[in-house]
């Protein structure tokens, strides 16, 4: 029995062109509504990406970024971003679509612990410099974002600009143990000594 | 750094150990499992061959896709993917050997309706749900919070998660509640005061006179609403109105394995001199029932004061979100939300689905009638809290004013089953999220409110001051009827 099939991973750097989600406060509900949350795997969610952004009321596809940054690797979004439910088929949904690194004023904590679960470097840096990433991306489109996770920066058009990266996040993914099922595994005993010590668990665990 | 906390004490009975990156591994006492966000979970333990671990602390029942019209919850679900996802959860938890409260037992519910009435919720727990608001536990003095589905996984597997410990703010809550106000208006008054974000990085204990001053019901409710301030987790320090609720519940222990489980909830109540990170004060003295009138929960204001301009925001990203949020509620700065026109009233849900709720909504109703054109939707929390309304002629206040008396599941919260705004239809809603498109429909409006605010916007046809058909509460000793602010 093996805990860990996902084998190790180092994520020290992601690339790619870039699309800007702009908005504060941009919660899940609007990157992967409810209605499409009704499957029993994630294997569709990149359909579901902004369904309701991206579309008219007469169902053709609008001007949202998604729709004119096709086969793009970086998002980059204001604060607070994926707020509200908890659900990873909001990021299983970006990462599915193509994302596969974040740039970002700030973002909920549960959004947030999602993507490093995934895999998913979520760098934040100021609102200037977001504002500033997102026009850049704007008036160049085919441009390369890169995110260099290890040395906490983001280069693009020529400019390397210092980021930050959460520790546990870092940790995570340039070491390659962003698993966590496989690592906490390894501890059954210490999780058995910390059960013990619990009055509410009964002894049979 | 805090020291003392509630907080402080919970985590450190329950770590197991520091995790290479720098994370916490966590012992999850309880974890609560529904049909929405674990399947897939279940399918990555299969992947690895992995059993559940702690098949004992583990629960489940279905509440996002249940369909909360009696017939149909006739299997299989008319609706098909619903029923896939409800049939996977029964393989699953049958195949693990976790209890599972469905449609038969008459204990199903919403998950976080469900634990606590039962008795599972209890303090000095840590408790893990795939849902967001898993915070609404903390009520008890635990530590609930909303994961993920690879988290579900790692709790499935390991009966841990990995988590970073968080900052404690302490929010004191001074005055008391007047007549026809509620535990709801308290935390959306938090919310109003600290912002949607000023709780990320943030646990929030609750305290002072209001929030002590209520019932196990209403600390759910202020719990509940803990995510919508950012803040992942909530909590209120256990005390005697804590333990009289508790005694005697299904899973609680009786006689003296009481009074010793009872010993441990006191030794985890934050110390008289616990330090925290951050301590502020929220006045609800002589507050009014607030409503929202915007597009998140933070978009709040009390019935009595105009919906805010854009202007007043110091923030251009709030200017924005106001502006945003005025454009989609079509309606104007400087208005008062009271006379907004509803056309749907939905009451239940995880904030505001317990008896009480059902209480003070049908206080309203008593003798009154539902306006022509709006559809009104009672939605117990549970199947407990069905029966319980129903022993007590609850339903037939609702049923008389015109309301359709459903089965219990997060309905029209998140509209998953088929209770779904449509259109541009505005809702007086008694859950704890107005996103866009968050009832099921794009274009519609949410108003959230109190469950009495609910019940008076059904007979109005519109947003109204509930405290208009209070002829003498349902709490005692508060006075009369006040003086309502126009």
């Amino acid at each position: 029995m093996s805990a860990n099939d996902a084998g190790e991973q180092h994520i020290t750097a992601v690339s790619g062109t870039g699309v800007p989600i702009p908005g504060d406060d941009v919660d899940t509900d609007q990157i992967l509504p409810a209605k499409f949350m009704k499957e029993v795997t994630f294997d569709n969610m990149a359909d579901y990406l902004f369904y309701d952004a991206r579309r008219d009321d007469d169902g053709a596809f609008n001007d949202h970024p998604l729709n004119r940054f096709e086969g793009a690797s970086i998002a980059v979004v204001n604060s607070n971003f994926g707020c509200g439910s908890s659900r990873e088929h909001a990021p299983q949904a970006m990462m599915r679509w193509g994302i596969d690194g974040v740039v970002g004023e700030s973002y909920a904590e549960i959004f947030r612990d999602n993507c490093k679960s995934l895999g998913i470097p979520a760098v934040t840096t100021d609102h200037a410099t977001v504002v500033d990433l997102q026009e850049w991306i704007e008036t160049n489109p085919d441009g390369e974002v890169d995110i260099d996770v290890e040395a906490e920066t983001v280069t693009y058009g020529g400019e390397t600009i210092d980021v930050d990266v959460d520790d546990a996040m870092r940790e995570a993914l340039v070491d390659g143990i962003w698993d966590t099922t496989a690592l906490m595994y390894s501890n059954r005993s210490k999780v058995d000594a910390t059960v013990d010590g619990l009055p509410y668990v009964e002894g049979d665990d | 750094m805090s020291r003392g906390t509630l907080y402080d004490k919970v985590w450190d009975r329950h770590k197991v150990t520091e995790l290479p990156n720098g994370q916490d591994q966590l012992f999850v006492g309880l974890h609560l499992v529904h049909e929405v966000t674990s399947p897939q979970a279940f399918g990555m333990l299969r992947e690895r061959d992995l059993d559940v671990a702690y098949p004992d602390r583990t629960f489940a029942t279905t509440d996002h896709i249940a369909p909360t019209e009696p017939e149909k919850r006739e299997r299989p679900l008319a609706d098909d993917q619903a029923e896939e996802m409800l049939s996977a959860l029964e393989r699953n938890t049958s195949e693990s050997g976790i209890t599972f409260f469905g449609f038969e037992s008459g204990k199903q519910g919403i998950t976080h309706v469900v634990a606590p009435e039962l008795g599972l919720s209890q303090p000095g727990m840590t408790v893990a749900c795939g849902d967001s608001h898993t915070a609404t536990h903390g009520a008890f003095g635990s530590i609930g919070v909303g994961i993920g589905t690879s988290q579900i996984r790692d709790v499935l597997a390991t009966g841990c998660i990995a988590a970073d410990k968080q900052k404690v703010r302490r929010i004191n809550v001074e005055g008391e509640l007047g007549e026809g106000v509620y535990a709801k208006d308290v935390i959306m008054k938090i919310i109003q005061e600290l912002g949607v974000d000023g709780g990320v990085g943030h646990v929030y204990e609750y305290g002072g006179p209001a929030i002590e001053a209520l019932d196990m019901e209403g600390r759910l409710a202020v719990c509940n609403m803990s995510i919508e301030g950012g803040a992942r987790a909530g909590y209120i320090n256990p005390d005697e109105t804590t333990y009289e609720y508790l005694r005697g519940r299904e899973y609680v222990p009786a006689g003296d394995a009481f009074e010793e489980r009872k010993a441990y909830w006191e030794s985890v109540a934050s110390d008289a001199d616990a330090e925290y990170d951050d301590v502020v004060t929220v006045d609800a003295d002589g507050i009014d029932p607030l409503v929202t009138w915007g597009i998140n929960p933070g978009q709040v204001i009390e019935v009595s004061e105009p919906v805010p301009h854009p202007d007043e925001f110091e923030a251009r990203t709030d200017r924005e979100a106001a502006e945003r949020a005025l454009d989609h509620m079509e309606i104007e700065a400087g208005q008062s939300m009271l006379g907004y026109d509803v056309d749907v009233a939905f009451l239940g849900t995880c904030t505001n689905g317990r008896l009480s709720d059902f209480e003070e909504a049908a206080t309203v109703l008593e003798g009154e009638t539902v306006a022509d054109d709006v559809r009104a939707l009672a939605v117990p929390g549970s199947e407990t809290v069905r029966q319980r309304c129903e022993d007590r002629g609850i339903d037939e206040v609702f049923i008389n004013a015109g309301f359709q008396w459903r089965r219990a599941g997060c309905s029209m919260c998140l509209a998953m089953n088929d209770d779904a705004l449509e259109g541009d239809e505005v809702c007086a809603s008694s859950s704890n999220r107005n996103f866009v498109g968050r009832q099921g429909s794009k274009d519609g409006r949410t108003v959230l409110m109190n469950p009495a605010m609910v019940a008076a916007a059904a007979v109005e046809g519109a947003v109204a001051d509930a405290r208009e058909y209070l002829d003498d509460g349902p709490t005692d000793g508060v006075g009369g009827v006040e003086e309502v602010a126009d």
